[in-house]
């Protein structure tokens, strides 16, 4: 596998550290005058979401690790397993409950998502940031109640449930920030 | 910022030079590397690090007080306060010590960062630096307790490093680190092993007649009573040229005409190095390099 030198550090770049694959989210070069340099690294781990510092001596080198990020559109979810696949070479890729995480919640058939794949295997999934769900059941509300802040909660065709205003009505569908798990709008 | 940094030096009589840069030697400091550029015919020129090298065979050569405002190139130093090309201004008094420049590097600051300054100036030995930040000396300190010592600061470097290698990474990350926001530290006496190009002062414990000065944890120059002695020089070059060498580095050709100036007769002075684009940073708040650089190394 290739290897990277401290030269070629940069935000984003793809690494093994400890034997997990990690992204380097921070890199700073540190040098006092006319002495030796170093990088102090940020790296999140990809498998974990961690978040660890490392000091490197200059031209130390790192190995690459083979990760790459692929948008891929979901399939269907057989109960244990979600499948997606690639819209172009049509390749079909199958991640677990830990790798699917929180998009789960989210995601609807064909929905493109972000998939991060390690040596092949995807070892997270970023939804799309904004999804249209219809709403499968809620409590009826009040017509023309647009003025008070209250909220009730809604469930959605994925099973997600979501803090609506009170005006929403059962079978509306809506427009829900994947990021925040909340509501922005209606979709007409 | 330019056209006050001229002023201050045409005040006080200080002659603006320029000097080449392509020269046929480089530096032989194993911390530093030098972009070469191919030249066809002749050999490989060296783009300079600093311009000391030249500006040394200049005093030499008779000139009085001199000052340039001087590109410098060092490849892969590339940061939050680094651009692989940089500017310095760099300058050289005779006949005085580093203590009093020091005096006029806090002067020349003081005229161009005005109220950026908010503190009075401390002087203190890099000893003494040591000593508060971290509660060793640094000049008995072997490469285990400065490991040791790292580590407690959640230090632990992946590579090997010797005690030079820790005291730098230590200095940077944790004594500059406390450095007052706003106040400028002027750091002296600094080990013998990092004397570079200054004068080595015999005593308990043996120092270099070298300081920094910072605003906050930034480096902002590095100033000298310059080494006058050819064969000290000399010797300093060969043991760079062996270590680099032995750290399979790239070979750079030797400056023998510095060599050959300093056997000629330099004056005793004093000269610092400024790193301008930190400076003009200070300024005006900047908190990335690129800020000031009009284009930066990966868009010019």
């Amino acid at each position: 596998m290739a290897t990277y030198s401290t030269n070629e550090f940069r935000s984003g770049l793809k690494v093994m550290l400890d034997g997990d694959p990690h992204n380097i989210v921070e890199n700073e070069f540190v040098k006092p005058g006319k002495g030796q340099a170093f990088n102090r690294v940020k790296f999140r781990n990809l498998k974990t979401g961690r978040v660890i510092d490392r000091t490197f001596k200059s031209s130390e080198s790192i190995e690459a690790a083979d990760v790459m990020e692929t948008e891929l559109q979901y399939l269907y979810n057989d109960g244990e397993l979600w499948h997606f696949m690639h819209p172009e070479t049509y390749e079909q890729v199958a991640a677990g409950a830990t790798a699917v995480g929180d998009a789960a919640r989210w995601l609807k058939d064909q929905d493109v998502c972000m998939v991060t794949l390690y040596n092949g295997d995807p070892i997270s999934v970023s939804p799309p940031n904004f999804v249209e769900l219809t709403i499968v059941e809620t409590d009826p509300g009040v017509r023309g109640d647009t003025a008070s802040g209250g909220t009730k909660p809604a469930t959605l065709e994925t099973g997600a449930v979501v803090k609506v205003p009170l005006f929403i009505e059962q079978g509306e569908v809506l427009r829900i920030d994947t990021r925040t798990g909340e509501y922005v709008s209606r979709v007409k | 910022m330019l056209a006050e940094v001229r002023a201050f030096f045409a005040e006080r009589n200080v002659l603006e030079v320029e000097t080449p840069l392509l020269s046929l030697a480089g530096t032989t400091d194993p911390n530093v590397e030098s972009f070469a550029v191919e030249d066809g015919e002749g050999p490989v020129r060296f783009l300079p690090t600093s311009p000391e090298f030249a500006m040394k065979r200049l005093l030499s050569a008779g000139l009085g007080d001199i000052y340039q405002i001087a590109r410098a190139f060092r490849r892969a130093e590339s940061g939050r306060w680094h651009n692989p090309e940089f500017t310095l201004l760099e300058w050289y008094r005779r006949g005085i010590d580093h203590w009093r420049l020091m005096n006029e590097v806090e002067l020349l600051f003081r005229s161009v960062l005005g109220e950026v300054i908010v503190a009075d100036t401390l002087r203190l030995s890099y000893r003494d630096a040591y000593g508060e930040a971290i509660g060793i000396d640094p000049h008995t300190a072997d490469a285990e307790t400065l490991a040791y010592r790292a580590g407690t600061f959640g230090l632990r470097p992946v590579g090997t490093l010797e005690s030079p290698q820790w005291l730098d990474l230590l200095f940077s990350e944790v004594v500059a680190r406390r450095f007052l926001p706003g106040r400028l530290t002027f750091v002296f006496d600094f080990p013998a092993e990092q004397a570079s190009l200054a004068r080595i002062r015999d005593g308990e414990p043996r120092v270099a007649e070298r300081f920094e000065v910072f605003l906050g944890p930034m480096e902002l120059g590095n100033g000298f009573h310059e080494l006058t002695n050819a064969d000290e020089q000399s010797k300093r070059f060969w043991e760079d040229t062996k270590r680099r060498s032995m750290a399979g580095q790239p070979p750079v050709e030797m400056d023998q005409r510095l060599i050959a100036a300093l056997q000629a007769g330099m004056p005793q002075c004093a000269g610092v190095a400024i790193g301008l684009d930190r400076l003009l940073m200070a300024r005006a708040g900047a908190t990335h390099i690129d800020e000031v650089i009009a284009f930066p190394w990966l868009r010019a």
